[in-house]
């Protein structure tokens, strides 16, 4: 097994998906994003989305918990190449994120990921960067979530 | 919309709005990492100190969800804002662990008119947090979307 079949290099992985209820856009909202169009159905109404809708921290925060629970070391994926398993450390962050369309409450949403490319880290000996391109849709199919993310992979 | 503090006007090129600081508890740093982010590293001292971290360490969309409620507390909520499609890129430059206090600017690198609505415009920050140690714990930069308090007026 290469580095390319574990990360599964070009494939489009399905994480899951999820439900935002009301409820749950307005407990994060009243935490981290206490703008009206995220806290307050009749607010709102009369604000630039028109309807209740999450954070798009919220929608990110959640795309990482799928994300996991479908990463390859959670998913304990066994590792068959030579060497230690790789092992998955910290992301030095993301670039290009767009929030497409508002996720509206009651929506479903479905979390992508695709692994694209790996580097070794020249200042980090031992580390590899894994590229990933990082996606969401609504149950219309229409694209609400896309960024490109990084994560530190300990490899061989 | 001129009941708020902050316009398009008042958002011009060079101005930076600074945030209140925060400390950053333990306790929240493992109540959000169990709900979204849930590696060993976000969640248990031991673990956070065995990692690369160097110690309890908030996840990096944490420290991005707390960034958004400074900024929201330093202008946003008292603002025109009609929300943001994007962030051009997000750096997490440094681990934020447990009993930092984290401080925090936005500053407006360029803005411009909407060529298709009179009553908007475009405003581009960067954005930063900084621990107490004075590092940049992240970095970002971003275009949000503001009403004009007059878009009568001369450009």
């Amino acid at each position: 097994m290469s580095l390319e079949d574990y990360f599964r290099i070009g494939e489009t992985i399905e994480l899951g998906s999820h439900v935002f209820h009301p409820d749950e856009i307005k407990r994060f909202a009243a935490k981290y994003d206490p703008q009206r169009f995220h806290m307050d159905e009749a607010a709102a109404e009369h604000s630039v989305f028109g309807r209740l809708c999450a954070s798009g921290w919220h929608t990110c925060a959640m795309w990482m918990k799928y994300n996991l629970a479908h990463r390859e070391d959670y998913e304990k994926r066994p590792w068959t190449g030579e060497g230690p398993p790789p092992e998955f450390g910290p992301s030095p962050g993301f670039q290009n994120l767009k929030w497409l369309k508002p996720v509206y409450a009651g929506e479903t949403i479905t979390f992508t990921r695709k692994a694209v490319k790996h580097r070794a880290l020249a200042s980090r000996p031992g580390w590899r960067v894994l590229t990933l391109i990082c996606g969401a849709v609504d149950s219309k199919g229409d694209k609400v979530l896309e960024f490109e993310s990084a994560v530190l992979v300990k490899a061989e | 919309m001129t009941d708020f503090k902050w316009a398009y006007e008042d958002l011009e090129k060079g101005r930076t709005i600074e945030f209140e600081p925060k400390i950053v508890t333990a306790e929240e740093i493992i109540e959000f990492a169990s709900e979204f982010d849930a590696q060993p590293m976000h969640l248990d001292e031991e673990a956070g100190k065995n990692s690369i971290l160097g110690g309890l360490a908030a996840s990096g969309w944490h420290t991005c969800a707390m960034f958004m409620r400074m900024m929201c507390d330093a202008f946003l909520l008292d603002s025109t804002s009609q929300g943001a499609p994007g962030v051009e890129y997000a750096r997490w430059k440094k681990p934020v662990l447990a009993g930092d206090t984290l401080s925090g600017r936005s500053t407006i690198t360029a803005r411009r008119r909407s060529r298709s609505r009179p009553d908007l415009g475009f405003v581009t920050c960067r954005h930063e947090l900084t621990n107490q140690h004075g590092e940049i714990v992240l970095e970002l930069e971003n275009t949000g979307m503001f009403l004009l308090r007059d878009p009568g007026a001369a450009a």
